[in-house]
């Protein structure tokens, strides 16, 4: 079995920056990650960008070639097409390649998977034809596919992002139906001057805003009761909005609730998490290193909270120090200077964060669905069920899951996993960390049998 | 509905026996909603229809079966000579 | 103060089994449960209504299981009456599957045995490979036989803790959940049956009933020991795997591998002395794996959803414990390994004795339905541990 004093799980901004730093101070390194090619979620598919593509995605996306270049320079082993599925306490990792189970060990590990979108359980998001807006821009990132005709539903800067991208490559969204609200901006503006650090980044997202406005796209603000109508695939998606009810044809909606840490990998390792009420979601305990409660495993990036691509490139170097340091590959002292800068970066991105948590918050409808809404898209379980069980007893999500199936199929509740953890608390009236969170187990994605088995008698 | 940024398409692979054209960069899950077809699952408790929602392997809406192994198609790079065809939760 | 007849401390499906009975019999019941976390082998378990090999060392325990294993269908029918949710019980037998002819055997001489003890009512057969490839046409080469018996069975085990908690809830039973019980202390030292007892949550709420059952599981070893409980118990870890849904592949359980009703292929369980350690391991789950494409070999292209463990709640022979308290009179303590099997056993005829006026003379019972007389419940008291 192959051993190193660093794995790294994730090829994103955190998960690059961690490679290339720990590299640098001599340490061996393996670096995983399930895609193709490095990049993570915003710089996907970077690597084979043609002109086109790179002009309709913009410089913020390009700007990933200065993280994604150095790994071809540096003495490490990259694995990609690797899908990590089992970490145990031991530094053990279990991943698969083609269909091949491959086991490493680690003396230390950093965990840089990223964040997913947020669930937006609306009525009929289950349809052919709903995808997530990153969904979309995958779709322009890996293949050069433009989705036509879109509605955009929901809110927050991807959304914004996405418009803007899909305006470039001409064919800019039918309507943006956004369920912000004007009271969100006065809440928002306790937080305007601790983000004034990051005033280009504000003044970016205002060019956003204002490129789809002179493209003529129709915005609806304040709206809410999101409804996608359909049978066997998406037709329409209807809408309040300023007393009246909104409908809108179109076989392509996509919806955006922001994003949330991906918490598989440390839930499965039962690392300790608390509630964050600014995001409205689960993150992993870690200390100012990214050191999790276990202390062989770190986490880095949008998987310890959702900080945006330039915190998770900072946060990939302080947690690469912050490991060698433990691995007493370089001193404390070491350590403590070559993350400075970094930690002048987090601190101005943390501002900036505070001001867009404020500013797009979770709305209510998609923290407490309806009772006819599925929750959980692999078991077809609705809110309603999920609140029968409560009148049955359930305090917890573990045991919703035992009673209706939810977050038990093979997305294992990536998708289900908040909103349930939000209705319970609003059931019981217990706070979401009373409440808790599914139990993770391994594989935290599935494999086969035969691959599980091939590992027969290789363990300890 | 989708459109190619450019359109020569050197790849192609079945899906329950139609041809589906692809490029090179598609992942099957990419291919498909190309060639307009979104659907490419029955739920197993309501069978409803089900189609690609996160394109990053994270939901699992778009498992198909190729080799006789359900996997995730947005996750399956579209390579010359694939034979997909829908899970088979028939009968169940 | 919450008064009733009875407390149940531990809502599994046997604290559960337990109070349906009593409710059924018109008692009131209090059912405490813990919170979303607690160890809970009823959430974990393989939903076997299972007979074969059981008891060949007691063969008290034999009568008893094969007892309940026969009121099960009536006990469904009379739970999906009242819940409107059918629990998929299937008893159309079942199998333990062997590599070895050897292995086989040694079981089928084992059963033999059994069945002659229990004067030769015992149905099951020996099956060969071929005789097994008949039945299951996706059993693998490397299967020398099996044994099919007759009266093996499996059911929905989620879905039967889930109605049943439902069905406790439609009779009033009153449920205290996501609180642990803290003590069970009885109202005065008298040595009357039914003078009760004050039931005192981890909050400080306290209740009142007249007899209380301790059957928490694993938890009942800290709550049972200062009403006069030995509780001999450990716990005995068990992993299990289970697949995506499939198409039908698999006719009939065996004690390793069975289709669920809703199509996923679980496959177990794993005995390991480990403590209260409930991580699912690699070793284990691969081997499980392994095992599973050796009997079915088309499993090894299945793909695994997710694997978990649960502790199973040991006594030291592996029998059930069924104790009514010297020293607190009315306190009962109920535990056992084969929680799903037991459960009508559970609901109906412990139920009786729980509520005998002496218990402690609760020996020698009939079953003339089952045509099982002579039954001595004291086979099941801890004292047998205490030689
Ligand atoms: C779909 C999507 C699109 C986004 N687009 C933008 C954008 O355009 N602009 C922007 O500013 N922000 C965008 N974001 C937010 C952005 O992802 C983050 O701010 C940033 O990428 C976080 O970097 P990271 O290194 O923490 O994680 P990521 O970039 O998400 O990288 C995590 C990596 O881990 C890998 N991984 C996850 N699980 C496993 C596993 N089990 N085994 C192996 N590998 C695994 C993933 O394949 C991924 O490459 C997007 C987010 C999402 C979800
Ligand atoms: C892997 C595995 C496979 C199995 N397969 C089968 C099978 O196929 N067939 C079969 O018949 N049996 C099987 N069993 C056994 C069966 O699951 C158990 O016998 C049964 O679930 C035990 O139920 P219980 O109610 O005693 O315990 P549990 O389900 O553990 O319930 C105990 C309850 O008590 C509660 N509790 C504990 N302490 C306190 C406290 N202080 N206050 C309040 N409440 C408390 C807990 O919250 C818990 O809900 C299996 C077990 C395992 C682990
Ligand atoms: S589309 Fe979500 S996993 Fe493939």
């Amino acid at each position: 079995m192959k051993t190193y004093d660093l794995a790294i799980i994730g090829a994103g901004p955190a998960g690059m920056t961690a490679t290339t730093a720990a590299c640098a101070q001599g340490a061996s390194v393996c670096l995983l990650d399930e895609q193709q090619t490095p990049g993570g979620q915003i710089y996907r598919s970077l690597n084979h960008c043609d002109e086109q593509r790179g002009a309709i995605l913009g410089e913020d996306y390009l700007y990933g070639k200065t993280l994604i270049d150095p790994l071809s320079t540096i003495d490490a082993d990259q694995t990609f097409g690797a899908t990590v599925w089992r970490i145990d306490e031991n530094g053990h990792i279990y991943f698969s390649t083609h269909g091949q189970a491959h086991r490493i060990q680690a003396r230390h590990i950093i965990i840089a998977t990223g964040a997913l979108e947020r669930a937006s359980p609306v009525p009929g998001w289950t349809l052919p034809g709903v995808m997530t807006v990153g969904a979309a821009q995958i779709l322009i990132k890996s293949s050069g596919l433009i989705t036509e005709g879109a509605v955009l539903a929901g809110t927050g800067p991807l959304l914004y992002t996405v418009a803007v991208q899909l305006i470039s490559a001409g064919s800019p969204p039918t309507a943006i139906v956004d369920t912000q609200q004007p009271a969100n901006y006065v809440t928002a503006a306790k937080y305007l001057p601790s983000a004034l650090a990051r005033a280009a980044t504000l003044k970016k997202g205002l060019g956003y805003l204002a490129k789809i406005r002179s493209a003529g796209i129709p915005f609806y603000r304040a709206a809410g009761d999101l409804t996608i109508e359909g049978s066997t695939a998406a037709q329409a998606l209807s809408f309040s909005h300023k007393g009246h009810t909104v409908r809108l044809q179109t076989d392509n909606v996509l919806l955006h609730q922001g994003v949330i840490p991906n918490t598989q990998l440390t839930r499965s390792l039962r690392l300790k998490h608390e509630w964050n009420r600014a995001q409205r979601c689960f993150h992993p305990q870690t200390s100012d290193w990214g050191i999790s409660s276990q202390s062989n495993i770190s986490i880095a990036g949008d998987g310890g909270g959702i900080g945006g691509a330039i915190a998770a490139q900072a946060e990939g170097h302080v947690a690469a120090l912050g490991a060698l340091q433990s691995l007493s590959l370089i001193t404390t002292e070491q350590r403590d200077a070559g993350a400075q800068p970094h930690r002048q970066t987090l601190k101005k991105e943390a501002g900036l964060r505070r001001f867009l948590d404020a500013l797009y918050p979770v709305p209510e409808e998609v923290m407490r669905p309806s009772d006819h809404t599925i929750i959980c898209r692999c078991e077809d379980v609705t809110a309603g069920e999920i609140r029968s069980f409560v009148k049955a007893g359930c305090t917890g999500p573990n045991q919703t899951k035992a009673f209706g199936r939810c977050g038990m199929g093979p997305c294992q509740g990536r998708y289900c996993g908040t909103t349930v953890t939000e209705i319970l608390a609003a059931e019981n009236k217990l706070s979401h960390d009373a409440v808790g969170a599914y139990r993770v187990r391994a594989p935290i994605k599935p494999i086969t049998l035969g691959e599980l088995a091939s590992l027969t008698g290789t363990g300890d | 509905m989708l459109k190619r940024t450019s359109n020569n398409n050197p790849v192609s692979f079945t899906f329950e026996g139609e041809t589906i054209p692809a490029q090179s960069g598609d992942s099957v899950a990419s291919a498909m909603l190309a060639h307009g077809t979104q659907a490419l699952r029955v739920s197993t408790r309501r069978k409803a229809q089900r189609g690609p929602y996160c394109m990053m392997g994270a939901c699992y809406e778009c498992l198909v079966e190729i080799d006789g192994k359900t996997v995730q198609s947005c996750m399956t790079t579209a390579t010359d000579g694939l034979q997909v065809s829908r899970v088979n939760h028939e009968d169940v | 103060m919450q008064e009733s007849d009875f407390a149940i401390v531990g809502g599994g499906v046997v604290g559960l089994s337990i109070a349906y009975g009593l409710l059924c019999k018109g008692k009131t019941v209090t059912i405490f449960d813990e919170h979303d976390n607690a160890l809970r082998a009823s959430r974990g378990n393989f939903g076997l209504v299972w007979v074969q090999g059981k008891g060949s060392k007691l063969p008290e325990y034999a009568k008893w299981t094969r007892q309940s294993a026969k009121s099960w269908k009536n006990f469904a029918a009379g739970l999906s009456d009242e819940s409107g949710t059918d629990l998929r019980l299937q008893q159309q037998g079942g199998y333990s599957i062997y590599l070895t002819e050897q292995s086989l055997a040694e079981r089928a001489s084992d059963l033999q045995n059994l069945k002659a003890q229990l004067g030769g009512d015992y149905p099951f057969d020996v099956l060969g490979h071929n005789a097994i490839k008949k039945e299951e046409p996706h059993i693998g080469p490397k299967v020398a036989g099996a044994i099919l018996h007759h009266e093996d069975g499996h059911v929905n085990p989620l879905l039967f803790l889930r109605t049943l908690s439902r069905v406790v809830r439609q009779r009033n039973a009153h449920l205290v959940t996501g609180k642990s019980v803290a003590s069970i202390a009885p109202l005065n030292e008298s040595q009357s049956s039914d003078s009760g007892f004050v039931i005192t949550t981890a909050d400080g709420a306290e209740f009142r009933s007249r007899r209380v059952v301790l059957c928490a599981g694993l938890g009942s070893k800290t709550l049972g020991q200062p009403l006069g409980f030995n509780v001999p118990i450990r716990a005995q870890r068990g992993q299990v795997l289970i697949t995506e849904k499939m198409p039908p592949i698999i006719n009939r359980p065996s004690d390793e591998i069975r289709q669920v009703d809703e199509g996923g292929i679980q496959i177990g369980a794993s005995a390991e002395e480990v403590g209260a350690d409930d991580r699912e391991t690699l070793d284990i789950t691969a081997r499980l794996a392994q095992n599973a494409i050796d009997q079915y070999p088309v499993l090894a292209q299945a793909s695994l959803i997710r694997s978990w463990a649960a502790l199973r709640i040991m006594s030291p022979d592996g029998f059930p414990i069924y104790q009514h308290s010297r020293t607190a009179p009315g306190a009962f303590f109920v535990t056992c390994h084969s929680g799903i099997t037991l459960a009508a056993a559970h609901a109906t005829l412990l139920t009786d004795w729980i509520c005998a006026d002496q218990p402690d003379h609760y020996r020698d019972f009939n079953f003339p339905d089952f045509n099982i007389t002579d039954f001595d419940f004291s086979a099941f008291s801890e004292e047998r541990f205490n030689a």
